[in-house]
């Protein structure tokens, strides 16, 4: 049947009424009724995903029209997905996450409907325990190149020789100041904290991540970022509890806050810090100079991807160094990739919230999959939350 | 007869099968899923482990703040609700012109279409930096902070909540016998003791509804206070959302969701007692 240019356009009244007259007068062929109710549409998709109708050989690999990713807010430059879509039609939905922790819930439970998600290198030996993520086919992923990549970053994609997760850039843990507002200069997480509670009182946020918040109340005292021990803990409580009055907001969700004047003074991430710097330059982003977080996040596939398929084929996509020069200008966060590296501009390179100088970078620590998981912390939070 | 007798318990009984299989399969077998989960352990990674113990029962002090924080929200965002409300359905009710009430009523109600969330979103930038605190700037008044205050938060719940409050109590003033006021006028009453003991205790079961409404809802209540309160004020539900989605505590989020759910059908059942107390002690009929 020859596809006319009309197919897929509303039906007119006129033609509602006519067919509508046809379907009284008993005669209606099963296509019309078909097209009519939008049974049509929905067969096809039930047969083809209940396997009710064999699919030719061919389909085995088809990306099918649609994939759902799972990452992190103002990550990515939605051109990707829209050039994306325009080369394989296939559409990605964007689902935008707070935290590991959330992720990790909406996986363990199941049924997530993601076909690629963005984790952090800390939980990436979780998911691979809970056997949730799947050991990625290298030989669909043409575009990467792991001779490129810097090894400091991708160790944890790895685990006994399988590859569970590539890696898309990495970035550190530092807090955002609004130099307007707070004009001392600062270097410091014991700055940070002590300003929270004297010139930044009622201006300063602090993540709900406990991970980051209760590691950066530990560097007040010089501690480890992923302590567990009880007297360390003991101590970032006890800061915590201190600070929490004079703070302006518990919440990762802080470029509204500093970009309308609200709040001052925030524990940031790169790409958000170099977002923020780049919009209000007088927004700068500080490392704490007794340490505190780096991290890579990584992409990977989980067990249960609804399109493995176009997992696979966004993934590769998203490895050409031509395309993911752009997500990194979009995002302002720090490559892994050489062969990325050689394209993005020279300002960019330069950048020192992006590349911070390597004596601030020497102390940083990774975070670790215990740190994350520990249910002694997680209770802290929710005290400190609670107070 | 007999035939006819089972043919109307057949009848019965199949008008009543979608609601209750809707009711089995979405409120009963999820409520068994976390009553047996509220009896088992975090496993080590986090999720639910087997178990048969009270452990989880017996860590809810825990989480008393946030008990204590809803226990007050709950009321006073309530009571809120019903200071604002009140006069608005009583203007509905009784003093607004018939062919306006239909309109007033939409525009009450067409909010409630866009979701809470919008709508909340859309306060946070009223009430933030570059919203009423920009224009106040304008004559003079600097750096004030309006967003991620007590005050935000028992706004936006105000009105978010308002159309559950006002609507029982329009319906409640709309049945009011206008001959009862003017009873009332006429046996001397001036008219502020012919609302107090008249109007206003005939709309109490409609206060009494929409109060217990707004209450067991705010008492799940977390997105508000996450949102207008930047998350330094901690609810049972901002519990429930860290247990279930952060610390991934399923058993203990359990337990507190069970205890959650069982102090709302105390609140309902006093607010129930009150309510049929209050109308049916002082019904008065004219015919």
């Amino acid at each position: 049947m020859p596809k006319s240019h009309r197919d897929g356009l509303p039906i007119s009244p006129d033609k509602f009424v006519d067919q509508l007259m046809r379907l009284k007068r008993g005669s209606i062929s099963r296509r019309d009724f078909l097209g009519l109710t939008g049974l049509g549409v929905a067969t096809a998709v039930m047969a083809r995903e209940l396997g009710i109708m064999p699919t030719p050989a061919f389909a085995a690999e088809s990306l099918g029209d649609r994939m759902s990713i799972a990452t992190w807010p103002n990550y990515h430059d939605p051109q990707t997905f829209e050039n994306f879509k325009a080369e394989t039609g296939v559409a990605v939905e964007v689902n935008v996450f707070g935290s590991n922790e959330e992720m990790l819930a909406k996986l363990q439970a199941g049924g997530s409907g993601w076909s690629l998600f963005v984790p952090t290198n800390y939980t990436i030996s979780t998911y691979k325990k809970l056997g949730i993520i799947e050991p990625l086919d290298m030989a669909k992923l043409g575009n990467f190149d792991g001779k490129s990549e810097d090894a400091r970053f991708t160790a944890e994609g790895t685990i006994d020789a399988t590859t569970y997760a590539v890696p898309k850039n990495w970035g550190t843990t530092g807090f955002a100041v609004n130099t307007k507002k707070l004009t001392k200069p600062m270097s410091s997480w014991k700055e940070f904290w002590d300003t929270a509670m004297a010139e930044g009182d009622g201006r300063t946020m602090v993540h709900d991540y406990q991970l980051t918040t209760i590691g950066n109340a530990l560097k007040y005292y010089g501690y480890s970022f992923n302590s567990l021990k009880q007297d360390e803990l003991a101590k970032a409580e006890e800061l915590l509890l201190k600070v929490k009055p004079h703070l302006f907001a518990v919440s990762s969700d802080y470029q509204p806050g500093m970009r309308a004047g609200d709040a001052w003074m925030t524990m940031c991430w790169t790409n958000d810090g170099a977002q923020l710097h780049r919009d209000i330059p007088e927004i700068a982003y500080v490392l704490g100079k007794e340490g505190g977080e780096i991290w890579t996040d990584f992409y990977a596939i989980p067990k249960d991807a609804p399109n493995k398929p176009a997992g696979y084929a966004l993934l590769n996509y998203l490895m050409n160094p031509k395309v993911a020069v752009k997500e990194h200008l979009a995002n302002g966060a720090p490559s892994i990739d050489a062969r990325v590296n050689a394209l993005l501009p020279k300002e960019v390179l330069d950048n020192p919230i992006l590349y911070p100088a390597a004596d601030l970078l020497k102390p940083l620590e990774f975070g670790a999959a215990a740190t994350l998981t520990d249910p002694g912390r997680a209770e802290l939070m929710a005290r400190f939350k609670s107070a | 007869m007999r035939g006819s007798l089972f043919r109307k318990n057949l009848v019965t009984a199949l008008l009543l099968a979608p609601a209750a299989a809707w009711l089995v399969v979405f409120l009963v077998l999820p409520f068994v899923a976390i009553a047996i989960f509220s009896v088992g352990e975090r496993a080590p990674e986090g999720g639910y482990q087997a178990a048969l113990t009270l452990a989880q029962y017996a860590n809810l002090p825990a989480r008393a703040t946030a008990f204590w924080n809803t226990m007050v929200l709950a009321p006073v965002g309530a009571l809120g609700c019903l200071l604002v409300a009140y006069p608005v359905a009583y203007y509905l009710a009784l003093r607004a012109p018939q062919r306006w009430r239909l309109i007033l009523l939409a525009l009450i109600v067409i909010p409630f279409w866009t979701s809470l969330l919008m709508r909340t979103y859309a306060w946070m930038y009223i009430l933030g930096g570059r919203g009423i605190p920009a224009l106040l700037a304008y004559v003079g008044i600097e750096d004030l902070r309006l967003i991620n205050t007590p005050g935000a938060v028992l706004l936006g719940i105000v009105y978010g909540y308002l159309p559950l409050m006002i609507l029982p109590i329009y319906v409640s003033l709309e049945r009011l016998d206008r001959r009862l006021l003017e009873a009332s006028a006429d046996l001397g009453a001036t008219p502020l003791s012919t609302f107090l003991g008249v109007t206003l205790r005939l709309s109490l079961p409609g206060v009494m509804t929409g109060f217990s409404l707004v209450m067991i809802l705010l008492l799940g209540e977390y997105l508000i206070p996450t949102l207008l309160g930047g998350g330094k004020v901690f609810f049972i539900g901002n519990a429930l959302v860290d247990l279930f989605l952060q610390s991934r505590n399923w058993p203990f989020g359990s337990a507190i969701a069970i205890t959650l759910v069982l102090v709302s059908v105390v609140v309902l059942i006093v607010a129930n007692r009150i309510s049929t107390r209050l109308s049916g002690a002082r019904r008065v009929d004219l015919i």
